[in-house]
């Protein structure tokens, strides 16, 4: 209404915006803290985990949690808080490989379908209604079947699996930037399309893939996690948490904290997660509806 | 007698936090029975929120220290007051019956709802009045309006079924509030005239408006408002010949007629948005504005034979016109009418379906955008939404630096060139790092033309580049628009609904209806003796100050 300028927003982005409101929000920071203690875990396990979690001793065997073995032992004397810490790595590397794969993929078929229009994006849009018609964790169960279990494979599958929710959003997006008032201008320019495209097209139509990206990470860890414990993934003793649980199973009731630990870690980390990327979601909307 | 509406002292004021930013500054406020009371201001002046305070919606906290309405003293009035005093004792008027309108109800349903007797079945009897109601707005055969919905009446239908609902209960008191800004104008002749038929039946009404020339039509009595208070307050009459207030000299000098042709609209002196201080010193003389250069010789652009058909029927119906350097083309006509199509053909956006256009003599149309490329940059368009034709990652820099891509000046040569056009725009090198949404309205549009200008154009399509714009911001983009194109012999072909627009700037002009051009000619003679019945119409549709 007023001529006076709007306060400079962009000075801050989203990502900035949401860093500064962590210390704030109870909630967010204790996921926030979470998610760090897990990053080191994944990076250098040794730091939180002394023990060797793949060498047995079978007379360490089903160890209650003491002071020695914080979350106990396992069937084969492994230290179950070990395996749990090492386990992260398998986790993450499976959630964030699939999601790059499947936002990368997702982002560049979206932006050629919504570009394209015509009978290309109507090849692309159709395939992905195939793809996504299917539940995520079937058909990464039917990909595996073909390739075989393994990380690299499972990171495949679910990378395949969660490539529609990535490529529809991104054409949506093309779709009504391509129309924009700001891209018929630049047409003006005489730019020419590749130019347009990476220019003005490409940065506001992928703006939304982080976010995206960010909460199906939680969902990509527990496919990982269902479809180790099904024994897809990687394979013993590698201490995957999907396959320790599985492996945890037969003894729930003699030995509790051979399953309680992995089964916690992989619902506080898909919650952690998910708080942060949902929180972050609501900052970037927000921002978007001013 | 009473007044209708008596009011001391108004103020309004929206909570920020644990302080108030008060919009409305101690107004006084009386509408006598009978009487049209016109409330005049820009964007911003408080007009709307004030109209809103009258029946209790402002949503902000209200201050008087007398505030009757209707015999009633309304402070410390409740939610449920109020809406005993709504409908029945105050109508209201929105700007638009398209968005004021509910879509999912027919307008049998929503006239039942404004009778106080809503539900999804209408009873005989209110059917009846419903009937009688929409007869006296001037809705021709109301049976058959009744059940239908919003969007299948017109504009005009819509805003007097949309004026209906507002006068349904008889309210002593009908406030329309910028009852015709989006409508065409030959539309917005017929609502005028419908307030007029209402005015001499004896209602009264206050009205709201930017427009001083629909002022004038009706009001009885007029108050500006600026930033809050009342500046000036008197007869219409008295307001619109001898305004005492620079204030309302500037609104009036800023209005773009046929007597501004060839002189500027605003005062010389600003250099930005900032309107000038209240005590500015009174501009009784206008200022000429500096001599166009037409060289008849050299043909810009030449359209003929123009056709573009959509679905059905035609959006442009066999369009030619040609445009010499130097010269300014006006294309004028109602929404609907193809004027933007023609644009979209020029500026290669669109192909027509016949037809040709040659820029610079050289074909343009139907040629592989490849070999278009180069020639673009001669070639600019200044669009009517600023601020959706801006990247909203970019700053003002890179903004006007875009259009220099392709006439290949980069680095600190186009940094020079972007400061050079920011200055000729006045804006200046303060504004290089400023996102578009930090820019207010006239500021966009002037990044807009600087964009234009950088890469020096032969040829310049405005299309409504004023039309979102408050009447002073108006005058300066249009006094800076006719400016660089005199001082750059720009050609430039000018796109408007507005009609004193185009007899201020341009130099011939193109009336168009249903994608033909009905008449065309120099200015000065198709607005003196128009020779088409349309632009006969359309000429006397346009509200003028006396």
């Amino acid at each position: 209404m007023s001529a006076l300028p709007a306060p400079a927003e962009h000075e801050t982005a989203p990502a900035s915006q949401f860093l500064r409101r962590l210390p704030t929000n109870p909630g967010l920071a204790l996921a926030a803290l979470f998610l760090a203690v897990i990053a080191i875990a994944t990076v250098s396990p040794a730091l939180l985990a002394t023990a060797d979690p793949i060498a047995a001793d079978p007379l360490q065997a089903q160890l209650p949690p003491s002071w020695e073995h914080w979350f106990g032992t396992d069937h084969l004397g492994r230290d179950v808080f070990s395996r749990v810490v090492h386990g992260a790595r398998y986790s993450i590397l499976i959630g964030v490989g699939a999601v790059a794969l499947a936002a990368t993929a997702g982002s560049f078929l979206g932006l050629v379908a919504g570009l394209s229009r015509g009978l290309i994006d109507e090849i692309i849009t159709r395939l992905l209604d195939v793809v996504s018609a299917f539940p995520d964790l079937l058909l990464a169960l039917v990909l595996i079947s073909f390739t075989g279990p393994g990380t690299t494979n499972l990171i495949f599958a679910l990378g395949v699996a969660f490539i529609p929710r990535f490529a529809r959003v991104v054409r949506a997006q093309t779709f009504v930037i391509a129309r924009s008032g700001y891209v018929e201008q630049a047409r003006t320019f005489g730019l020419s399309r590749t130019v347009l495209v990476l220019r003005h097209v490409l940065p506001h139509a992928v703006a939304q893939v982080p976010i995206l990206a960010t909460i199906g990470l939680g969902t990509a860890i527990i496919g990982a996690a269902g479809l180790s414990f099904l024994g897809m993934g990687p394979q013993p003793p590698a201490p995957e948490w999907g396959a320790m649980l599985a492996e945890a199973r037969n003894y729930l009731r003699v030995a509790w904290w051979i399953g309680v630990w992995p089964g916690l870690a992989i619902t506080l980390t898909v919650i952690a997660i998910s708080v942060l990327g949902r929180r972050w979601q609501t900052a970037f909307e927000g921002r978007r509806s001013e | 007698m009473m007044p209708l509406v008596d009011i001391r002292d108004l103020t309004i004021a929206f909570p920020r936090g644990s302080q108030e930013n008060r919009v409305v500054h101690g107004i006084n406020l009386t509408i006598h029975e009978g009487e049209t009371v016109a409330l005049v201001g820009e964007s911003g002046s408080g007009k709307s929120v004030t109209a809103r305070a009258l029946i209790g919606l402002s949503g902000a906290v209200v201050g008087a220290s007398r505030f009757d309405i209707v015999g009633d003293g309304v402070l410390g009035f409740r939610e449920r007051d109020w809406r005993r005093l709504r409908g029945s004792k105050i109508g209201f008027v929105l700007q638009d019956a398209l968005v004021s309108l509910d879509p999912l109800r027919k307008v049998s349903q929503q006239l039942a709802d404004a009778f106080g007797h809503p539900g999804y079945f209408v009873r005989r009897d209110v059917r009846e009045e419903s009937r009688a109601l929409l007869h006296s707005v001037g809705i021709p055969d109301p049976e058959r309006r009744l059940p239908q919905y919003p969007h299948q009446l017109s504009g005009g239908l819509r805003q007097r079924a949309l004026i209906a609902t507002a006068i349904a209960r008889r309210p002593s008191l009908l406030i329309a509030d910028e009852p015709t800004t989006a409508l065409d104008a030959t539309v917005q002749k017929q609502i005028l005239d419908l307030f007029a038929e209402r005015k001499q039946a004896g209602h009264t009404l206050l009205l709201i408006s930017h427009d001083l020339a629909v002022v004038a039509r009706l009001a009885d009595r007029v108050l500006v408002m600026k930033q809050g208070k009342i500046v000036e307050e008197g007869p219409t009459k008295q307001i619109l010949s001898e305004p005492a207030h620079p204030y309302t000299r500037r609104l009036l000098d800023a209005v773009p007629s046929a007597s501004s042709r060839g002189f500027r609209l605003s005062p010389a002196t600003q250099t930005e948005d900032n309107a000038p201080s209240l005590h500015a010193t009174v501009v009784c003389q206008r200022l000429p504005l500096p001599p166009k250069r037409i060289d008849a010789a050299q043909r810009v652009l030449s359209a003929s034979g123009l056709v573009k058909r959509y679905g059905g029927g035609f959006a442009v119906n066999n369009v030619s016109f040609e445009l010499a350097a130097g010269e300014a083309l006006g294309i004028v006509g109602e929404s609907g009418s193809g004027k933007t199509t023609v644009a979209k053909i020029v500026l290669g956006l669109i192909e027509p379906d016949s037809g040709t256009v040659l820029v610079d003599g050289q074909p343009w149309s139907h040629r592989s955008e490849a070999k278009r490329r180069a020639r673009r940059a001669s070639m600019q368009l200044i669009a009517q939404d600023a601020l959706s034709s801006f990247d909203p990652r970019y700053t003002v820099e890179k903004i006007v630096g875009e259009s220099l891509d392709t006439v290949g000046v980069f680095g600190r040569d186009r940094r020079r060139r972007v400061i050079e056009v920011l200055d000729a725009v006045r804006l200046g090198a303060t504004f290089l790092d400023r996102y578009p949404r930090e820019l207010s309205g006239g500021q966009r549009q002037r990044v807009a033309i600087a964009r234009a200008f950088a890469p020096r154009p032969k040829l310049l399509i405005a299309d409504e580049p004023v039309s979102a714009l408050d009447v002073s911001v108006q005058a300066q983009v249009l006094d800076l628009l006719a400016e660089l194109q005199a001082a750059s012999g720009t050609a430039l072909l000018f796109i408007s609904h507005d009609l004193g627009v185009i007899h201020h700037l341009t130099d011939r002009v193109l009336v168009m209806k249903d994608g033909r051009v009905v008449e065309t000619g120099a200015v000065e003679t198709v607005f003196a003796s128009p020779t088409h019945s349309y632009t006969r119409a359309l000429l006397d549709a346009v509200p003028a100050l006396p």
